[in-house]
């Protein structure tokens, strides 16, 4: 016999209705491929380097690319490759812990300023616009010239400057949900405001946010890239795409490799995250599409 | 209207004086002695008793804040320690390179970015519009940076097109808007995407209005329908984010500037912040947020004037 499938569309899984999505959107399964093949390279770096990516061998500098580095080397004989694999560790490392502290963040302050008294939403609406009132970089910039170029610098800035992003997300879905008859019928019983946050709010704020977090990747990931482009970011030797890109635009007349070496996983990392995120915000949340647009 | 004016700009306010006592605030959260901090490893005693006098930075810091606003509001930002001059004349030397560099990349990239939306939303499922659809989102996503160093080396190193670097002569239009072109390119191909993303999208939500279809039942020529009647609605959301849109171009400008060693805001940022030179980072970061904040309330105004179901959110 023919097994009809008769369950109503609503219930099936998360995860099938992923399965079936990926299936019919070709960009997203390019994103996944790109996502899976960077944060691979990201956690089995140490294993695949050909080449330790801080070795300087001044005799073997500014090669072109070749059987034995395939990305040739930089103005200090290193191997770009091998550097450029060691750079995905370090564009995901920032990414991953400043988005974990700033979604954390955004998602208690957001929360409060969506639940608490008018008083206190006010303050911190204030709060997240004047922040959101300065150009990331030229905030980064101001910031680093006081407290001096580092990776964490770079996690202090992004921590900061995301915070609004997510508690302004988190505060809306808290403002929609206050008033739902649930939450109504918990607080008539006589729950606490941290059992109706905890344990009925954030479940279903949660979700749209990891998407948005999740969709913040590539934003991270520039952002990084950039400011140890300018030289204001990871500190010598460390590699990072950024501090490989700064190491090529010197020497753009002669040795292009360089800087292709430094853009081109740039390119695919964004271009994978973004194109993945977007996907699995059409699964899970359809209605943050017009939010993030 | 009046009302919606009045609150705009009271929040507008509020918000530049936050940011700007954040900024200075600053000095104090770092560790350290502020004198140090501000003037950077060249600091000499004499230097370090001047600045203390111009900015009272012994007194409590309120006062010293207040003082500092005083300042500010009669156009003083301070003085570059090394070059002694006022760091407002430094900062509107330079704005106007960066001004043009801004106007230009916004321009090409709504020519192109708001005819490609509403193309795409007219024929919708069509290859042009899948196109338009991953093209949009591979340019918002890919860095600026990446596409201002691809375009010297594609450009001007390979292809030896367009100059490399540099503003141009002073007064040969031509050769300045030579140097221009590759620059705008660069900060403003991510601006076509998301034009055009943001066109498609308000453009299918007003072809499916009422009056649309009336217009349609009365025959009207598609073009008229929808060059004339839903293009004019579907603009408005553009016209807020614009605003917006120019704090990130500021972003792209800055790396837009070093790449192509353009004169301009960024670029002196840039230099100062290489330098230690902190009064000229902070009194230009001060002026381009004040900028930012100006943009996206007047587009903000603009958009509540077009549209008053706007002013209701504030």
């Amino acid at each position: 016999m023919n097994e009809v499938n008769t369950k109503p569309l609503k219930e099936r899984s998360a995860t099938r209705n992923l399965v079936s999505h990926l299936m019919k959107d070709r960009l997203a399964i390019i994103g996944l491929i790109l996502v899976i093949l960077v944060t691979s390279s990201a956690i089995l770096a140490p294993m695949i380097v050909p080449h330790n990516p801080n070795k300087i061998n001044v005799r073997n500098r500014l090669k072109g690319p070749s059987v034995e580095n395939w990305l040739g080397t930089d103005q200090l004989g290193r191997d770009v490759f091998s550097r450029v694999i060691v750079g995905s560790r370090i564009a995901l490392q920032v990414a991953l812990v400043s988005i974990a502290i700033a979604g954390s963040c955004g998602l208690l302050l957001g929360m409060m300023a969506g639940y608490g008294s008018k008083k206190l939403d006010g303050i911190l609406i204030i709060l997240f616009d004047t922040i959101r009132s300065f150009p990331t970089i030229m905030f980064a910039l101001a910031v680093v010239t006081l407290v001096g170029p580092s990776l964490n610098t770079i996690i202090l800035v992004v921590i900061v400057t995301s915070i609004p992003v997510y508690g302004r997300i988190v505060r809306t879905q808290t403002q929609a949900l206050k008033h739902n008859e649930f939450i109504l019928a918990e607080k008539a019983m006589g729950a606490s405001k941290l059992r109706i946050l905890g344990v009925h709010i954030l479940p279903n704020v949660i979700g749209p946010l990891l998407i948005i977090a999740s969709m913040d990747i590539p934003v991270v990931v520039t952002i990084e890239a950039g400011l140890s482009f300018l030289g204001l970011g990871v500190r010598p030797p460390t590699a990072s795409w950024g501090s490989i890109l700064n190491d090529g635009y010197a020497f753009i007349r002669n040795t292009p490799w360089l800087v292709i070496a430094g853009g081109a996983p740039l390119i695919l990392t964004t271009l994978g995250f973004t194109f993945f995120g977007e996907a699995l915000r059409d699964v899970f949340d359809p209605k943050l599409r017009q939010e993030v647009l | 209207m009046t009302y919606y004016l009045i609150k705009r700009l009271g929040v507008a306010a509020i918000t530049v004086v936050l940011a700007v006592s954040l900024l200075y605030g600053m000095i104090h959260a770092v560790p350290g002695d502020p004198l140090s901090v501000i003037l950077g490893p060249r600091a000499t005693p004499e230097m370090k008793a001047e600045l203390n006098k111009r900015m009272g930075l012994d007194k409590p810091f309120v006062i010293q804040l207040g003082t500092f606003f005083v300042n500010v509001l009669q156009g003083d930002l301070g003085i570059d320690v090394f070059s002694e001059k006022s760091v407002s004349e430094i900062f509107f030397g330079q704005l106007p390179f960066t001004v043009s560099l801004i106007f230009l990349a916004i321009g090409w990239s709504a020519l192109l970015g708001i005819p490609l939306g509403c193309y795409s939303a007219v024929r919708r499922n069509t290859l042009i519009d899948k196109l338009t659809g991953v093209f949009s989102v591979g340019t918002i996503a890919i860095p600026s940076f990446v596409v201002a160093l691809y375009s010297l080396l594609i450009f001007a190193v390979w292809l030896k097109w367009l100059p490399a670097i540099g503003a141009g002569k002073e007064g040969d239009f031509m050769d300045r808007l030579s140097h221009l072109l590759l620059p705008s390119f660069a900060v403003g191909l991510g601006w076509v995407g998301y034009l055009a993303r943001l066109v498609r999208a308000s453009m299918l939500e007003v072809l499916g209005e009422n009056h649309i279809r009336t217009a349609r039942a009365f025959g009207l020529k598609e073009s008229t329908i929808v060059l004339g009647y839903a293009l004019r609605l579907a603009i408005l959301p553009t016209v807020a984010l614009l605003g917006v849109g120019i704090g990130n171009m500021l972003s792209g400008a800055v790396f837009a500037e070093i790449v192509f060693a353009r004169p301009g805001v960024g670029k002196l940022i840039y230099d100062s912040v290489i330098t230690r030179n902190y009064p000229l980072v902070m009194g230009s970061v001060i002026m381009t947020t004040i900028l930012f904040v100006l943009f996206t309330t007047v587009a903000d105004l603009i958009s509540a004037f077009l549209d008053p179901r706007i002013r209701e959110n504030l």
